[in-house]
């Protein structure tokens, strides 16, 4: 039955239903409200789970991976500049190939110092070794927290759940939690097959030498090709008992023959989707929904992709000297097509400038170009600043 | 998918720090909830400071919310300090049949924004004060302001308080909404609800 939450509510209210047995995390905003939900239920005695208060999010990751290892299912959340201070634990949870989860409620990061939303945060960690899934809206970040842990542990990967702060974390909207009973029949209990057992002494993560190093990169980044066989499955076994999904590694709206389409990630996808019914354009573009980013999926990129003249990229992080990451990875994917698209590369709504409706009609327009954008930021407003830096 | 006609309101809430302004917005989009309705709401995202001015905007909708933009024209505003009246443009974007409701203890005619809206005021802050020992304007201002469209019952409201509060204190709030009800004109804004749309 639906009801209406707080998306970070939601959000922890699909934590605890996962049955954590180990939740760290250090307050920063946007992320907060996560894990003030999870610590009132654990005080609550509604969730037995041991809530460790750390002093820095090194810590908190460094926990996490500790209980997991340990035997525990763990958790922990965090945004921006706390995601960055995580970063050398984000690679050694990552190459230890240890199953756990982190709640990522993007944030920009500084300098300047920004609260609000955009994805450079968990962008700029995307090498760490992480599944990354985006959320397009708070129903979609309940369903996916409980899908990371799935995956997280059929894997035997960490899964980043990247929901947007503010615009995701501090709506209320309505949604569906799903139930105990359901949740526990599709996650079963924690299992990892290297858990440290003190009647089977091991060592993680020690001194590797160059006789093995490229072969543990390679299986690394072979079992995140593999991972999205899981993501896929993961999201139809979900759809089964909730009958809601989510898309796998990315879905599709609007018409299938469209020319033009555009490809967005995170909540931004509804505000365009609304402008689109609302638009007297003939020739509507389809939006292209990226739900996953690692692994990037580049056979269902190419399947989607596949006829069009047109694509615009739309991403909420830049790689300054470089320009659209999501759009070099897509470039890239798409040049294996016998007649690729022309890739338009746009950021949007970075430092969490507000995305208007009225930015629909501009990118149809946009996509006439005679040239496409190699990268901008779309909304940009080029009076602020001087003449030079324009 | 919804479709240009579709029922779509947009509230904007202006207040400061610490008058419950997120906290009025979630509670009307819950009680449009529970009357069937689909409710959104958000704050501005600003720095959390009591008593710097505060934004929150909520729809409400006959079908669900995708949209996440900020409410930049909205139908009406719910002002909880008047004072904000007068410091920047709180009024922008307020179309021509726009309706504001202020928190206030003096009569309409008095605020100059009434030259220019449709504009009721309420005193919501001395009503909670004296029924629920706390200067918190906001569930006075929702109950008038829900009063004033008829946009969701009021029951629906009680409803919603209902899933936050109990006992001696859900009684409290629900004796307010009934109270900040009765104190507005009922249905006046009725009309400007059934001409707004998406």
């Amino acid at each position: 039955m639906a009801q209406p939450l707080e998306g970070s509510q939601a959000m922890a209210r699909a934590v605890a239903l996962c049955r954590p047995q180990v939740v760290a995390a250090y307050p920063i905003t946007p992320q907060t409200h996560i894990v003030e939900n999870l610590a009132k239920l654990i005080a609550d005695g509604a969730l037995a789970c041991e809530l460790v208060s750390v002093e820095s999010e090194f810590s908190a990751a460094s926990v996490a991976l500790g209980a997991a290892v340990a035997g525990s299912r763990a958790y922990t959340a965090t945004s921006s500049q706390g995601l960055l201070l995580m970063t050398e634990v984000l690679f050694n949870i990552a190459g230890l190939r240890v199953p756990l989860v982190l709640t990522c409620a993007n944030r920009a990061v500084g300098a300047p110092v920004s609260v609000w939303n955009d994805h450079q945060d968990s962008m700029a960690v995307r090498d760490a070794g992480w599944v990354q899934l985006y959320c397009a809206d708070n129903q979609e970040a309940v369903d996916t927290t409980i899908h990371a842990f799935r995956i997280a542990e059929r894997c035997e990967l960490p899964v980043m759940v990247c929901v947007d702060g503010f615009t995701l974390t501090h709506t209320l909207e309505p949604l569906e939690l799903p139930t105990q009973e359901q949740v526990d029949a599709f996650l079963g209990p924690y299992a990892f097959s290297r858990a440290l057992d003190p009647a089977n002494p091991l060592s993680m993560g020690t001194l590797l030498s160059p006789e093995f190093f490229p072969e543990i990169r390679h299986a690394h980044h072979r079992a995140l090709l593999n991972a999205q066989d899981e993501i896929i499955a993961t999201d139809r076994a979900w759809q089964n008992i909730s009958g809601r999904s989510t898309g796998g590694l990315l879905s599709v709206e609007g018409p299938q023959e469209a020319r033009l389409a555009i490809l967005t990630i995170g909540s931004i996808l509804g505000t365009l989707a609304e402008a689109q019914a609302e638009s007297h354009d003939r020739t509507p573009a389809k939006l292209i929904k990226l739900r996953a980013f690692r692994p990037f999926p580049v056979d269902a990129l190419k399947q989607e992709c596949a006829g069009l003249d047109d694509l615009i990229v739309l991403e909420r992080a830049v790689s300054p000297g470089g320009g659209g990451i999501i759009a070099a990875e897509v470039r890239a994917a798409l040049s294996e097509l016998s007649r690729p698209p022309r890739v338009h590369s746009y950021a949007i709504g970075l430092g969490g400038r507000d995305v208007p409706m009225t930015v629909y009609p501009q990118l149809l327009a946009a996509a006439q170009a005679a040239t496409p954008s190699r990268f901008a930021v779309f909304d940009l407003q080029p009076a602020k600043l001087a003449e030079t830096d324009r | 998918m919804p479709t240009s006609g579709d029922k779509l309101i947009e509230i904007r809430i202006h207040g400061r720090g610490g008058q419950g302004n997120v906290v009025a917005a979630y509670l009307l989009a819950a009680a449009a909830f529970e009357d069937g309705s689909f409710g959104q709401a958000f704050p501005s995202f600003g720095p959390e400071r009591r008593g710097a001015p505060v934004t929150a905007f909520v729809r409400i909708a006959d079908h669900p919310v995708r949209r996440r933009c900020q409410v930049t024209t909205p139908s009406f505003l719910l002002v909880q300090d008047e004072a904000l009246l007068r410091t920047g443009d709180i009024t922008a974007g307020l179309g021509e049949k726009g309706a504001i409701l202020v928190n206030s203890s003096r009569p309409a005619e008095e605020l100059p924004a009434a030259r220019n809206f449709k504009l009721v005021t309420i005193p919501a802050t001395a009503l909670a004060q004296q029924m629920l020992g706390r200067p918190v304007p906001n569930t006075a201002l929702a109950a008038a302001f829900l009063a004033l469209t008829k946009l969701v019952s009021l029951s629906a409201l009680e409803a919603a308080l209902a899933q936050q509060f109990s006992g001696e204190t859900l009684d409290r709030n629900t004796r307010l909404v009934r109270e900040a009800a009765q104190m507005v004109p009922a249905g006046a804004w009725k009309e400007l609800c059934d001409g707004a749309a998406a």
